[in-house]
């Protein structure tokens, strides 16, 4: 029912016992039993609960903070605004102060409709809402501007002073020789430029954002965050509390999701540790579902220009793109957003010149930032439709275009990146056999393909260091059990699975022997956590690192023991300690941990493991590929669409967790399907007209299609084990495989998101005019 | 308004608390009785992250008064093991990866448990699982590997030998 995992027929003679095998996740009990513990979860002895009065204007003066009403509700124990922080503009930029623009609780002027301008904490959650009320703010209210083709006119306001045409971050790529390419095709090839429009898409975590802040009275804050880096939230908190990063323990228990919109630091996190600051007890703050929606952050919006040309045979020969994102209110983590959609419009194909401007430009709404997918959804939808247009208008196979376009094995993005391993060619290859086995599907109903590539971790990093870098340490215990403590975050997507399977399978030993620590500051081993699709790779080798270490000094016990000429004759798997020459020979695992520890005086055996890409371009280690294939059907009457089935064919390397792939790409489905045709944050002036979840879609259980995947087997040189990324990548092509459906279903260009049954119509009418003034 | 006393048990057990009246079902078990398996995920009894029984018909918690429910048997999460011993699709979840960060995983559990309890012995199709969990909102999964793991427990995968 529903899914399957088809493999192809990739051939090796490695044998693993625990990579690609089914296991349970090593959080799962405590999942399905109601144990896990969430941010939300957490209750202090003597907590106290805080509430955030929100900005209702889009842009505006503040003038006046009175909370002398607030203060003189029983139960209210404190109110913090601007004035009591250090006032500190911050920002994941770290390393570029003009990008750290955000004061969570602003002293001078507020920016977009819920941003924060005070908190309160009180005795009960109903005691701060109500204080809230009685806090007196009088502001001036400013002229604001929301979109960015608007914000960047000359006499727009301006949002950031100092900032010329409120452009908050540009971003330009380019290789090749993209003029002279176009002038090619203009003598002899084909030439076509679109404007798309992008919509936002909010993050929806199951749990809202959320933090418990405890400061107390030997100058050191704990905090409970519902984040996807605990290392981020520490740096960043630290910095805007004055206070060293060591002083500040950052505890992420169980995440309720993150989806790219939990690494930055958030007003809970803020104004917990300021009120609790205050107070020296802890204060809790959980966003409701409409301040997660109004004032959280959110998927960028972007206008895309694009303009493409090739041979009238199908050679791409050159692409210029000029993109203007709706950054809101502040930076985020959209400046990265900015450089990967501009990097990844260009994927998964060779280009003879390429070139890409980027203007991220600030707007009185919401800040966007990343989101799952990181600007590539965006990018594919505008690209992938428009090679299948101009397929159409030239009378050319889409497959036959994008297979002699694509990327493969050693190639390099000239100046941008170098791809090893690259199984593109054959998910095209996969994905057409598939499509063609469909045939005639009837009217109204059609087949659309998109492919792309992401990213297995930024090489970048510009919070503290100029690279990403990930670490683990491992200890194995007398009995043979095994701590893994680890940098990276889980945040549902599995990352503690899969550090634990690779942990296990380096070490020869059992999954159920490893006990994975992870999200804990003081305990865990600095690492930038979950983004941008970096932990299996990069985590993943630091834990193979930290174990093979701690392997080789057992493995030396076993040597001197059974007498060989060399260390590496000696390997474990499944417990047993054997030569590899005569897997017989051999002994327990747990007997040669006993000796091992006797001998070294009973301490543990500890190894140690990071990992940091050296030399492998700006932007990342190693690429996954795939191809998505969306079997859609349009209602003429209604403009409603239907969604029949979606087919991917994924080149993920060496898959480490075969269940948690098949969770990834039905997820990843699911969400890039709402962005597609379901989801949209619509404002009026500054202020969201759906922030629930009754007016804001999303797929539910009734609307989710069959899902398969065609696994496309490589491997990857610079990966654990061969692995590279899975999971984030697969949000990048189903919007555009939708467009392209909808297109072939009905001969209609759909160049705004979502796929909105007005817009459909709205099409087809035109379409029907067209035809008749023909 | 003046506080009251309410009865109910929850998960077999017999609790009294000491509330006001517009005290919502899904606070009392979380904010009086601490059963923190259950989750919120809205205000508006959209998500179904609350979800819990009553007697054997699911219920947001978030929907219901706590006094609604007097002297009522309610089923939380905590309340489908048995001594340590998973229920039928708690093992079916694990077994297909039915959850991923796991914060609707208590909610659509009960969903489930109860779709399945009203169709004992019946055969289902796949659209009526899905029916079934449309009052659940899933941000992670897509939904099929919980569709996949009623269906299987459905199908008498997991009854006892």
């Amino acid at each position: 029912m529903s899914s399957e995992l088809r493999y192809s027929t990739f051939k090796t003679n490695v044998k693993y016992s625990v990579i690609n095998t089914n296991v349970h996740n090593v959080d799962g009990i405590a999942k399905v039993t109601g144990r896990a513990t969430y941010t939300f979860d957490v209750t202090l002895p003597g907590m106290l609960y805080g509430k955030i009065l929100r900005s209702p204007h889009p842009h505006a003066k503040i003038l006046n903070i009175d909370a002398s009403r607030a203060l003189a509700l029983p139960g209210v124990k404190a109110v913090a605004t601007g004035k009591d922080t250090l006032g500190v503009k911050q920002g994941i930029w770290r390393r570029y102060p003009e990008l750290c623009d955000e004061q969570v609780l602003p002293l001078e002027k507020v920016r977009y409709i819920g941003e924060p301008v005070a908190a309160v904490a009180a005795v009960t959650e109903e005691i701060a809402e109500a204080a809230l009320d009685l806090i007196d703010v009088e502001y001036e209210v400013l002229p604001a501007v929301y979109e960015p083709l608007d914000a960047i006119k000359k006499d727009a306001p301006t949002i950031h002073e100092g900032v010329e045409r409120n452009v908050n971050v540009t971003r330009h790529i380019e290789w090749g020789d993209v003029d002279e390419a176009f002038a090619e095709a203009e003598k002899d090839g084909y030439i076509r430029e679109d404007w798309f429009r992008c919509s936002g898409q909010h993050h929806m975590c199951m749990e809202t954002r959320a933090a418990v802040s405890s400061f107390t009275p030997d100058g050191k804050l704990t905090v409970w965050a519902s984040t996807q880096s605990a290392y981020y939230t520490q740096g960043l908190l630290a910095g805007v509390m004055g206070m060293r990063e060591g002083d500040v323990r950052v505890l992420a228990p169980y995440v309720g999701g993150g989806f790219g919109g939990k690494f930055e630091l958030d007003a809970a996190m803020f104004c917990s540790a300021v009120l609790s600051k205050k107070l020296y007890r802890p204060v809790k703050i959980v966003f409701t579902r409409e301040e997660d929606m109004i004032a959280s952050k959110r998927r960028t919006p972007m206008f895309y220009y694009v303009r493409t040309a090739m041979t009238k045979d199908g050679m791409f020969l050159a692409r210029e793109s000029r993109m203007f994102s709706n950054g809101g209110a502040y930076t985020g983590m959209g400046a990265t957003a900015l450089y990967l959609s501009g990097f990844f419009h260009s994927f998964p194909y060779k280009w003879r010149g390429y070139r890409y401007d980027g203007y991220r430009v600030y707007t009185n709404t919401m800040p966007s930032t990343s989101m799952r997918g990181f600007g590539a959804p965006q990018a594919m939808f505008c690209s992938e439709q428009q090679i299948d247009w101009m397929c159409a208008d030239l009378g050319l196979d889409p497959f036959e275009v994008r297979r002699k376009n694509a990327h493969t094995e050693c190639y390099e993005v000239p100046g941008q990146a170098y791809i090893q391993s690259c199984g593109m060619t054959e998910c095209i290859n996969k994905i057409e056999e598939w499509v063609k086995s469909k045939g005639d599907l009837g009217p109204n109903r059609a087949i659309g393909v998109s492919s792309c590539g992401f990213m297995s971790g930024g090489i970048f990093n510009w919070f503290d260091s100029p690279y990403s870098f990930s670490s683990a340490v491992v200890t194995i215990n007398y009995d043979g059990t095994v701590e893994l403590h680890v940098g990276c975050q889980d945040i549902g997507q599995g990352s503690n699975t899969t550090m634990a399977i690779i942990a296990a399978e380096t070490l020869g030993v059992k999954i159920e022997d490893i006990k994975v620590h992870s999200g804990d500051t003081d305990h865990c081993p600095a690492d930038l956590g979950a983004w941008g699709s970096r932990q299996t790779l990069m985590a993943g080798n630091a834990v193979k690192m930290a174990c093979e270490d701690a392997k080789k000094q057992l493995l030396e016990f076993a040597y001197a023991e059974m007498g060989l000429n060399i260390v590496y004759d000696l390997d474990i798997k499944d417990r047993w300690v054997h030569v590899i020459a005569r897997p017989e020979r051999g002994m327990k695992y747990e007997d040669l941990v006993k000796k091992a520890l006797r001998a070294k005086d009973g301490q543990r055996i500890v190894g140690r493991g990071y990992y940091t890409p050296h030399r492998k371009g700006m932007i990342s280690p190693a690429y996954s590929y795939m191809m998505q294939a969306v079997d859609a059907e349009v209602d003429p009457e209604t403009g409603k669409i239907k969604i029949h089935e979606v087919m991917t064919a994924h080149d993920c390397g060496q898959p480490i967790n075969p269940l948690g792939l098949i969770g990834q790409l039905e997820g990843a489905a699911s969400m890039a399907l709402g962005y597609a045709y379901l989801e949209d944050m619509p404002m009026d002036e500054g202020k969201l007209l759906n922030p629930n979840l009754v007016d804001y879609k999303v797929i539910k259980a009734p609307e989710m299609p069959k899902t398969g995947i065609i696994d496309i087997h490589t491997y990857e040189a610079e990966g654990p084990y061969g692995a590279k990324e899975a999971g984030e990548g697969l949000t990048n092509p189903t919007a555009a495989a939708l467009g392209n459906a909808v297109f072939h279903a009905m001969g209609i260009q759909m160049k705004e998101l979502p796929l909105t049954p007005e817009r459909i119509l709205k099409a087809l009418r035109e379409k029907k005019e067209q035809e008749a003034n023909k | 308004m003046e506080k009251r006393a309410l009865k109910l048990k929850v998960n077999g057990q017999e609790y009294e608390v000491f509330i006001n009246p517009k005290t919502l079902l899904v606070e009392v078990i979380r904010d009086h009785l601490g059963f923190t398996g259950t989750k919120r995920g809205c205000e508006t009894v959209s998500c179904g992250a609350c979800s819990v029984l009553v007697e054997d018909m699911v219920v947001k918690g978030c929907s219901i008064l706590a006094v609604q429910v007097e002297g009522m048997n309610v089923t939380t999460v905590e309340g489908l093991e048995d001594n340590g011993k998973l229920s039928p699709i708690q093992r079916a979840f694990l077994d297909q990866g039915a959850y991923q960060c796991g914060f609707c995983t208590s909610g659509m559990l009960m969903s489930a448990t109860a779709f399945l309890k009203e169709n004992e012995g019946k055969s289902v199709t796949e659209h009526e699982i899905r029916e079934g969990i449309e009052g659940n909102i899933c941000r992670c999964t897509g939904y099929n590997s919980i569709v996949r793991a009623i269906d299987a427990v459905a199908q008498g995968k997991y009854k006892e030998a």
